[in-house]
């Protein structure tokens, strides 16, 4: 009799365990599909101005250029002057076009017409340098532009 | 001779290695959010074209100057103050009735002063080459948002939706309803108040 009634305890049974890595590995695929290693390595500050009217970018028909300071570890080298990085190194004004018809090469070739510039460009530079890549890239027939800004609320933050 | 069956190789650690990977692209990932201000710049001209003639009552002239302050129609301003000037004189519609410019659907002052209709509207910005990048951006976005304001107002009234939130739906892909129709329904809308934002090249300080 006794034998039947051994191991009837009122011990809960572990929770399985068995398919937690193939939870695991789909969230780890998950992240391996969306995520995109940065392309360019910032050479400059970029913090990002505040507003709020936005509209979407469609990132396979963009080129990006960056403006703003050079990074802490980059100013012994280069200064604190406002400077232009398009791709991972910097370009002055006058070479933008290059560097541009270079960035531009890399996008499908039925996208490259209709190619946007997107303008990443710290909040603390002069508008100056951001006039000067204006005037250029009507100089270059790329008028299509757009000024990459943060969520936010720029009144506020102005004030 | 019976072959020994190979041990199972234990999986336990199997879980700790994908978490690692996974914590690991946890950390690395960036989902891009790049939002922004779309503009379309001038095509360059190549001979001196004598600017239209444009009546100064048709003109917003906003100036930014160096230290970031606002002189609005030879007023200092607050950007917070911005939006509504702006918002004023694009929607003034100040042409008299009866005159082929005049704009029936403005709802402004009509303050013959100001603007004739918001087609002949136009701001202009002026500002510093030292004025600052957040600076530039803001009055930027509140003139933007003007616009907005009121391609909303028009579009909730024509056709019981808000401009910018079809747009933005349109962009994404997300829209429930016929592409076309509201595609050119918004093309409507722009055409009642088109943008008209004109930038001068920013005078150089010594």
């Amino acid at each position: 009799m006794s034998k039947f009634k051994k191991k009837k305890g009122n011990e809960i049974p572990a929770v399985n365990t068995a398919s937690l890595p193939d939870i695991v590995f789909m969230l780890l695929f998950f992240f391996m599909v969306v995520t995109v290693l940065r392309e360019n390595d910032l050479l400059v500050q970029n913090d990002l101005p505040k507003a709020d009217q936005l509209e979407k970018l469609e990132k396979d028909r963009a080129v990006y250029i960056y403006a703003g300071k050079p990074s802490q570890r980059y100013q012994d080298k280069y200064g604190t002057e406002g400077k232009i990085q398009i791709g991972d190194k910097f370009t002055d004004v006058k070479s933008i076009g290059f560097a541009l018809t270079e960035a531009r090469e890399t996008l499908r070739p039925d996208l490259q017409d209709k190619v946007m510039v997107a303008l990443k460009v710290d909040e603390d530079t002069n508008t100056g340098i951001v006039t000067d890549i204006k005037e250029e890239l009507r100089e270059l027939n790329l008028l299509r532009i757009i000024y990459i800004t943060a969520p936010g609320n720029p009144v506020s933050s102005l004030n | 001779m019976a072959r020994r069956s190979s041990p199972e190789v234990n999986a336990g650690s199997m879980a700790d290695i994908a978490f690692l990977l996974l914590i690991f692209f946890l950390v690395t990932t960036t989902i891009e959010k790049d939002k922004g201000i779309a503009r379309q710049l001038p095509p360059k001209q190549d001979e001196q074209i004598d600017p239209p003639d444009i009546k100064n009552k048709n003109i917003f002239i906003v100036l930014v100057n160096k230290n970031d302050q606002l002189l609005v129609e030879d007023e200092p301003m607050e950007i917070g103050n911005l939006r509504e000037a702006a918002i004023a004189f694009l929607d003034n519609g100040g042409a008299p009735q009866g005159s082929p410019e005049f704009c029936s659907y403005c709802q402004g002052d009509r303050d013959p002063a100001s603007s004739d209709n918001p087609n002949k509207a136009i701001i202009s910005v002026k500002s510093d080459r030292l004025t600052s990048y957040d600076m530039y951006i803001g009055v930027q976005n509140e003139l933007v948002a003007a616009y907005n304001f009121l391609r909303n107002r028009e579009s909730q009234r024509l056709y019981g939706w808000k401009y910018t939130e079809v747009k933005s739906a349109l962009a994404d892909g997300s829209y429930k309803g016929n592409e076309e129709l509201a595609e050119e329904r918004l093309k409507e809308i722009q055409d009642l108040y088109p943008l008209k934002l004109s930038e001068a090249e920013p005078k150089k300080t010594e």
